[in-house]
Order: structure tokens, then sequence, then C-alpha cells
């Protein structure tokens, strides 16, 4: 796999395939709880949709769909596996 | 073989794994099951044997590790380690994980770390069928042997696989195998399991996108969302009418009959009336406008929580929850509140903040519960005949209306309280859209009327008579002349008057905190002081009753809004004292709906 930049789950568009590579913000209440979920690094995390009005957005985690805040989100840094679309 | 033997048995798994229906499947109980993430808050208990002995089964909360994030995960964390607040408690003879074959990889660190514990640990793979119509597979041999503990495939809703897991569950319990604690991390080892024991096509999940793709679309989401309130509404107000004239015509001959064998057997005219004309006629009031709108409502409603959309609403309307400083967790226990309030107020569990789970308690009576929801579909009819409408799609607009005005006072009061008495940032959470499943038409109708309605009901019952029996003695009982009602009434009248209504209703509405269903009954008691309500032929007759005591279209409105927003019943007032631990919480929950209630009637009835 070639190298691609780090983003945020948050920035995910829909139907974009990640690789959690890390947490920022360990400190932060969520970080327990997104490992608890399965998101830990190398974990590979399909965004499948946002909420019509924003501010949330369901990701595929280890076979489950889990809505997230974009604030939670946010804490989450990934590589791209794929775009929307391939 | 001894059967004399007891044995702890604690049920654990993730949330909305099935893990309530193998409760009811293994104990024969009835707890209520719901495709939605925290339906289970309080753990039940329930028993049945094995050859091995007696077993009494602990349905834990459904919690994702064991580490303690929230309250439910403390519960299960502390309940498997055998700790408790006193200390000293053993701890369960076995645990049985229930996992979701559709998603075995994530169910299995909640298995790994319950199995690190050393506790006896019985795998039970959920959902096979599931499972096996999305193409996925699960090798329960393969798995078994990889974890090293019994595992058992099974399909609770079709009771397939229970005597599998009984008989398994026997053996653990006759021979436990101690097991080592382990140091290993579940998570990367419950991928590496999963991986060698669960097949998944790509497309496993490819008709729940479709769906999602419609229900919480963009331009599509919202319309859906009030087109469904709006048809569950419409189907509920269309068919109670009909049930309800064929019950009140049945009960009506009862009353008479019960008269007539009273009269027969030389009871005195007082206490035939206090019975028929008091207690009996109350009582068959209930019965008759109040459970038809239950008995459609629960089935209808519980058909969407089958189904696995509140999940999905909690989904669409989280921002607006988050603007209001709220969780969007909240939306789960708003609908749960369509049931009953009390339940609802239990259900903020789900909710980890203590903040956000506050302003979700205190917020929680603005939607209409099961029993003010039949009074708001009887003053609905009450309202077409006052102002001439003629039903059709009117009494479905109204009834969509409040309660959309009950969900903006939800946001509104969150909102405030954010701002306010409650400050603080929206914390985080995580909400599980779990995969649709198709409802079980029989069993969603026979369940929900059977243990919600007939419960809803049977409370409702145990009150009408005694508050009838009340209500017809201050009527009849006279200080001066004067009945004791009058007293009451006349001393409470200048309040309801300023807000659209009278002092009868306002009496109506404080006998009636027990239960909501018997306002309308109290009401027409309480115009018919020292008189007798005429009998229940059907909801006709409650327009002609009310417009003779001086109701116009405005104080059925102005009662509507009342009913809707007022101090909530006392079972959830109760609730809220013991999911808050403070009487100034529950003093405010009953108050501020109070408050808001009387002065959007003072207001509707200053401006109209």
């Amino acid at each position: 796999m070639t190298y691609k930049k780090e983003l945020r789950l948050s920035e995910a568009g829909k139907g974009d395939v990640l690789t959690v590579c890390g947490i920022r913000d360990p400190c932060r209440g969520i970080a327990g709880r997104l490992r608890d979920i399965g998101l830990t690094d190398g974990t590979h995390v399909v965004c499948v949709g946002h909420s019509p009005i924003g501010g949330m957005s369901a990701y595929e985690i280890r076979g489950a769909v889990i809505a997230l805040r974009n604030e939670d989100a946010d804490t989450v840094l990934c590589r791209r596996t794929s775009g929307a679309g391939s | 073989m001894s059967t004399d033997k007891n044995f702890t048995v604690a049920l654990a798994g993730n949330p909305n794994v099935g893990k309530s229906t193998v409760f009811n499947a293994l104990t024969g109980m009835h707890q209520h099951t719901g495709n939605w993430p925290g339906k289970t808050v309080a753990g039940a208990l329930g028993t049945f044997t094995v050859p091995a002995g007696r077993v009494t089964l602990v349905d834990l909360p459904g919690t994702y590790s064991l580490a303690s994030h929230s309250p439910e995960e403390e519960v299960a964390r502390k309940y498997i380690c055998g700790e408790s607040a006193g200390g000293g408690r053993l701890p369960p003879d076995a645990v049985i994980v229930v996992c979701d074959a559709c998603c075995l990889e994530r169910n299995l660190i909640l298995a790994l770390q319950v199995m690190n514990t050393g506790v006896p640990t019985v795998v039970c793979v959920n959902l096979m069928d599931e499972a096996g119509s999305r193409g996925i597979t699960v090798d329960t041999d393969k798995l078994a042997s990889l974890l090293g503990v019994p595992t058992v495939p099974c399909a609770a809703r079709q009771g397939v696989g229970l005597e599998g897991l009984k008989e398994v569950l026997s053996k653990v319990l006759s021979s436990p195998v101690l097991r080592e604690t382990r140091e290993i991390d579940p998570v990367s080892e419950a991928s590496l399991i999963a991986a060698s024991c669960s097949e998944r096509p790509a497309d496993a999940a490819s008709r729940d996108r479709r769906l999602d793709r419609i229900l919480t679309g963009k331009f599509t989401a919202f319309p859906i969302m009030a087109l469904l309130l709006a048809v569950v509404f419409f189907i509920t107000l269309k068919g109670a009418g009909p049930l309800s004239d064929g019950l009140s015509f049945v009960l009506s001959h009862v009353e008479n009959f019960v008269r007539g064998a009273l009269i027969a057997v030389g009871v005195p005219e007082s206490v035939t009336s206090a019975v028929c004309d008091g207690a009996l006629r109350v009582l068959f009031w209930v019965v008759s406008v109040m459970l038809p709108p239950m008995a459609i409502f629960f089935p209808t409603f519980t058909f969407l929580e089958d189904l696995g959309y509140l999940p999905r609403v909690a989904y669409n309307l989280d921002g607006c929850f988050k603007k209001c400083g709220a969780c969007g967790k909240q939306a789960l226990t708003m609908m749960m509140g369509f049931g009953c309030n009390a339940a609802g107020v239990t259900g903020c569990r789900i909710i980890d903040s203590p903040r956000e789970r506050l302003v979700a308690i205190l917020t929680n009576g603005f939607v209409p519960c099961n029993g003010r929801f039949p009074v708001m579909a009887a003053l609905i009819s009450v309202l077409c005949a006052l102002s001439g409408v003629k039903s059709g799609i009117f009494p479905t607009a109204v009834m969509c209306a409040a309660v959309a005005l009950g969900i903006t006072l939800t946001f509104a009061v969150s909102l405030l309280l954010s701002e306010t008495v409650l400050r603080g940032e929206p914390s985080s959470f995580t909400l599980e859209l779990p995969p649709y499943r198709a409802p079980r038409v029989g069993e969603v109708i026979v369940r929900s009327v059977f243990d919600r309605t007939l419960f809803v009901l049977g409370r409702a019952a145990a009150v009408a008579a005694p508050a009838g029996l009340v209500i017809w003695a201050l009527g009849r009982v006279k200080i001066d002349s004067v009945p004791i009602l009058e007293y009451l009434t006349s001393a409470l009248d200048p309040i309801g008057r300023l807000a659209g209504m009278d002092g009868v209703i306002l009496t109506a509405f404080m006998l009636a905190l027990p239960a909501a269903e018997i306002t309308l009954p109290l009401m027409m008691l309480g115009y018919a002081s020292g008189g007798v309500i005429s009998p229940v032929r059907s909801l006709g007759v409650l327009p002609a009753i009310f417009s003779a005591n001086g109701w116009t279209a405005k104080t059925a409105v102005c009662v509507l809004i009342f009913t809707l927003v007022h101090w909530p019943c006392s079972t959830t007032i109760i609730t809220v004292r013991r999911e808050t631990g403070s009487v100034r919480w529950t003093l405010a929950a009953a108050l501020i709906p109070t408050f808001i209630g009387y002065a959007l009637c003072v207001l509707v009835n200053l401006i109209f």
C-alpha cells in the first residue's frame, strides 16, 4: 500500500475506506469508549454516511455500524485505504 | 442426578445482541425486547432448571467492554467480578456471553474480557439465522476450540439452539473448569479469532445501507419520520373509535347487570350507587375509551422498534439535541416516553453524562405517554364536535401538532436547562445503528397487547375504581348542604378560568395524579356532582356533556395542551426521585411542565 496522508475520521466522505492509525487526546473520555467498540490501530473503517442535518456520521467498524459525533471522530487519526466509488 | 443445587448465571453481551430474547427463551419470561441498544437497563432475574440443578439467570445490561465507562458497564463488571458495594459477594457460577453472529469480531472482545476474569464462561453465538440470511458464516466448533470454552450456535428468536445451550451450561455448572486468568489483549485476539472462524461477504449489509440511504437520507429522513408518525396516529385514531363503541356497548350492559344484581339481593341504594355510578362507571370509562388507542398504538410503535428504526431517529435528530447541549441518545429515551414516561426516565440510564441524563429525565414528560395519549385522542374528538369539523384527516393533524409541540418543548427546555442550571459541553457517546430486522408481526401484537397494554390498563383500572369512589363521595358528602367537591372546584375555578379551563377540570387533573387515563371520566363525574354521569354508550356523548358545562373549542384546546404538558403521573415522579436521588430535581420535574403547560393555556386563552 502506498503511503497516504493522515486525516481525521471526521473528514471521511461517504464510502471512504480508512485504516485507523492512532487516537489523539487519549485523556478525553471518548478514547476508552472508542477502544471498546474496537476502534484501535490498524482497524478498517468504512464511512457509511452522514446524518441528514450533519454533526454526526455513521461508520462500519468490525462489522457493526456505529454513529459518532464529529467532535469525537475528530480524535481518530486515519489513513485512506480507498476512496469513494473504488 | 441432583436437581436441588442452586446456581447463579449471568447473561452478558454487547447491547442489542438479543440477550433479552435469550433470557425470555430460557426462563419463559416476557421481558420487553426491541431492536435498539440499551433496551435493558435494569437487570432482570429469572429461573430455569437444567440437569445439574436450578439456575437463577441474571440479565445484565448490554456492554461493549468490562472497562467501566458508564453506569451499566460498572454494574456488569462488578457483577461478573463478584464485587458489590458492600463487598463479599461471590462471582456468578458461570457467565453466558451472548454474541451477535453478524459482527462476531466486536462481540468477541467482551467474551474474551469475561473469560479473562477466570469465571466459567459459555459463549452463545446468537442471531445465526440473521447471519445466514446475510451470507455470514460462523464455524462455532472452530470458535470453541480457539476460545477454549464451550460455544453454542443459536437463533433465540426462533427458539433454535436453546436446548443445546442448556445442556452445555449444565455440563459447565456440574464440573466447572477453573481457568487461570490470562493476560492477553482482547482486541487483537478477537480480531484473529473472528477472522479464522467467520466469513463475511462484502455485501453482507447492502440491504441495510440501501434502507439507511432512504431513512437517514439528507432529503428523505425528515419527511419519512413525520409521515411514519402521522401514519401511526392515523391508524390509532381511526381504529380506536369503532373498538371503543363496541367495548362501551358491552360494558354498559355489564353495569346494568351488576346494578340489577345488587338491587335484587337487597343492597342499600347508596351502596349500589357508589359501586355503579362511582367505581364501576369510571372503571368502564377507562377501559372502553382508553384501551382501544393503547391496543393499537403499542403494536404499531413496537413494530417500528422491532424493525430497528428508533436508533435511526436518534441519528437523524442528533444535530438538534447537540445544539440544545443534550445527548443524541435522548431521542431514544424520548421515544420510550411514548410508551411510558416512567420507563423513559429509567431508560435515561443509557446516557452516560450525569448532566445530559438529568436534562433527558426532566424533559421526558413532554411526549405523551400511553396513558395521556388516549385522553388526547378523546379530547380531539371532542374538539372536532365542538368546532363542527367533520373528522377526516383533522384528528391526525391535531395529534401531530400536539406531539410536535411536545417535541419542540423537549428541545426548548433542554436548551434552557443546558444554558442555565445544567450548563456544560455536550459529551461524547457512541450510537450503534443495528441491522434492520423483519418484525415478527404476530409476536409484536401478542406481546405488546399482553405485556404493555394490559399492564398500563391494569394500573389505570386499579386507580380508576377508588378514584371514582372518592369523587363520588366528594360529590355526595355535604358540609352546610354544599358538597365537598364544590368547595374544591370553586376554589380552583378562578385559577382554571384564567387558563381557559375551570375548577372541575383542574380537580380532575389533580385527582388523576396516579394515572392520567382517568382524567376524563373524573371530569364527567365532577360535572355531574351530586347527580350521575351518563352510562358510556359511545364517545359521542362526551361533547354534549362538556358543552352543556360551558366548553367551547377553546376549552378543548386548553385541556388538550394541559393534558400534554402538566405534572407527570405519580409513578413517574417516584421514578424521577429514584433515578436522580434528589428531591430538588424531582420537584423540578413536576413544576417545570406544570408551569409551562399552565402558561401556554393562559396564552391560548388570552389570545384567542
